[in-house]
């Protein structure tokens, strides 16, 4: 665990590029605060995602430094990874269920990967299933799910392991109006709980829905408004 | 609830899985065949070192019988030697049967008359060739010694072959199981990255992986083996598989149906270890 006022995530000075001509980040330089909601705001193509995945050390930055949890992800061996990864919960725009495997399996995964034998965790993610409305697809596979419900089973899978950190990519995308607010509801809850929270969103609707800091990405740049100060 | 974490097995995973029962086939028999030579070369050795043969030459002007009843009481006399067996020359001549044929006058070849000797521990076999030297000089000794070598090599021959046909097919099958675990992991590329996004480790994933062809590769060598048994059980029903005076039986025996078992558990292990060090060399090579 890191120290209780350390950022969960520091970005110094980080640079990336997709090729010689796409520069998606220069120079960022943020810290999330530990406990912290923020929205992460910006155009389509901004590098929303691409910032998520550097995140979640799916990508390496060109330069600069990335701290998680006080760790310097460039000096770090596969074992630190992995460990790193399970202190994050994540939540992708398109969802990456597994679709041969069962909504309480994909729901069950993040546990299963670490070991823990089904009798362990079958009632957790039965509950975590009833809360986000699935309770009745457990066995269905995510090809017979609508969008909405896909995305409740993907949000399911990234809270079940208890991170420290969420990181959800347009979380409210397919859901309607009351699910995405109840949805909302839960990110605030866990974040009440001391969870850090990274919502990526263009739906201006959220951001009037709780008073959270905002980091928003634009032409490579962020910056960061917080109104909570 | 526990499925697989990987997709159900696709074409190539069938295709590797026949490849398997393949290579598990001839490599079952290649070690049934070893030893089962192996087994009766044994056998061979032994019968033969208990035995020897006196072989009296004619000479010319003397009685010919009596120089094989003397060679006969010198065997006798000889400690050691169990049962003497002087045998007529009918008998010899009946032994030329298979090179000369039948019905043929013999009376002017110079057929030598055999004794044969069965011999218990502690034979005095070079006490009876002094013997011999002595009182018959046209009488030989044949211990067996030069068959017995012969046979013990080329017994060894055959069984080298087959272990390295062995050895041969193993490294056959961690080859396709290394090329059948890159076409895996191609194919299920997204279910590596959600898996390691989710937490699981690189040990997990190859684990994942190793398992998968744990499987594919004990059915193949499940029916490998079951078709290499049933092969076997062919052979005693064919006339080769009875064999003949010269060579015995070249049926399996009972220990080479159960040297079998030695692939069909080698074969999957190679499979899963070839398919777990695949996986852990190309995420290695920075693919999370």
């Amino acid at each position: 665990m890191n120290d209780a006022s350390e950022a969960v995530v520091a970005f110094e000075d980080v640079w990336l590029r997709y090729g010689p001509d796409r520069e998606v980040l220069r120079s960022v330089s943020f810290e999330l605060p530990p406990h912290s909601f923020q929205f992460l705001t910006g155009p389509s193509g901004a590098g929303k995602t691409s910032l998520i995945r550097l995140v979640l050390l799916s990508l390496a930055p060109n330069a600069g430094r990335i701290r998680l949890f006080g760790h310097d992800v460039g000096a770090i061996g596969a074992e630190s990874v992995t460990a790193l990864r399970r202190r994050m919960g994540v939540v992708f725009q398109d969802f990456r269920l597994l679709d041969h495997l069962s909504t309480y399996e994909n729901v069950a995964l993040p546990l299963r990967v670490q070991g823990r034998g089904e009798a362990s965790y079958r009632a957790e993610v039965m509950e975590l299933l009833d809360w986000v409305g699935l309770g009745h697809r457990v066995g269905d596979r995510p090809p017979a799910l609508s969008g909405g419900e896909k995305q409740r089973a993907a949000i399911a899978r990234a809270l079940i392991a208890r991170p420290e950190l969420i990181l959800a990519d347009e979380p409210t995308g397919n859901v309607d109006p009351p699910m995405a607010r109840r949805l909302l509801h839960l990110f605030v809850e866990l974040n009440r709980m001391g969870t850090a929270v990274v919502i990526a969103t263009h739906d201006p609707s959220l951001l009037d829905q709780v008073e959270a800091r905002h980091l928003r990405l634009e032409g490579g740049q962020v910056d960061v408004l917080d109104p909570t100060r | 609830m526990s499925a697989t974490l990987l997709p159900r097995d696709d074409p190539s995973s069938r295709a590797l899985a026949a490849v398997i029962a393949i290579l598990t086939f001839l490599a079952a028999l290649a070690a049934a065949g070893a030893q089962s030579v192996a087994t009766r070369s044994v056998d061979w050795r032994v019968k033969l070192t208990r035995q020897a043969t006196l072989q009296i030459l004619p000479r010319p002007g003397q009685d010919f019988g009596a120089d094989a009843e003397r060679a006969a009481a010198l065997a006798r006399a000889t400690p050691g030697i169990a049962e003497v067996t002087a045998l007529s020359r009918p008998e010899g001549e009946r032994l030329l049967a298979p090179w000369l044929g039948t019905g043929l006058d013999l009376s002017d070849l110079p057929v030598p008359r055999l004794v044969t000797l069965r011999l218990s521990d502690g034979a005095d076999l070079s006490g009876l060739a002094e013997r011999l030297a002595t009182d018959l000089p046209n009488a030989r000794l044949d211990d067996h010694r030069r068959w017995v070598d012969r046979l013990a090599g080329a017994a060894t021959g055959l069984v080298l072959a087959a272990t390295a046909i062995v050895g041969l097919v193993l490294a056959a099958a961690a080859l396709a199981a290394g090329f059948a675990t890159r076409g895996a992991l191609a194919g299920s590329r997204d279910v590596v990255e959600v898996l390691h996004l989710v937490g699981a480790s690189e040990a997990f994933v190859a684990k994942t992986f190793a398992t998968r062809f744990l499987r594919l590769g004990a059915a193949g060598a499940v029916a490998g083996t079951a078709a290499a048994a049933v092969a076997g059980l062919l052979l005693h029903a064919l006339p080769v598989g009875g064999g003949g005076a010269l060579t015995g039986s070249l049926a399996i025996t009972p220990s080479g149906f159960a040297a079998m078992l030695l692939p069909a558990a080698l074969v999957p292990a190679v499979t899963a270890l070839a398919s777990w060090f695949g996986v852990k060399r190309f995420l290695g090579s920075g693919v999370r």
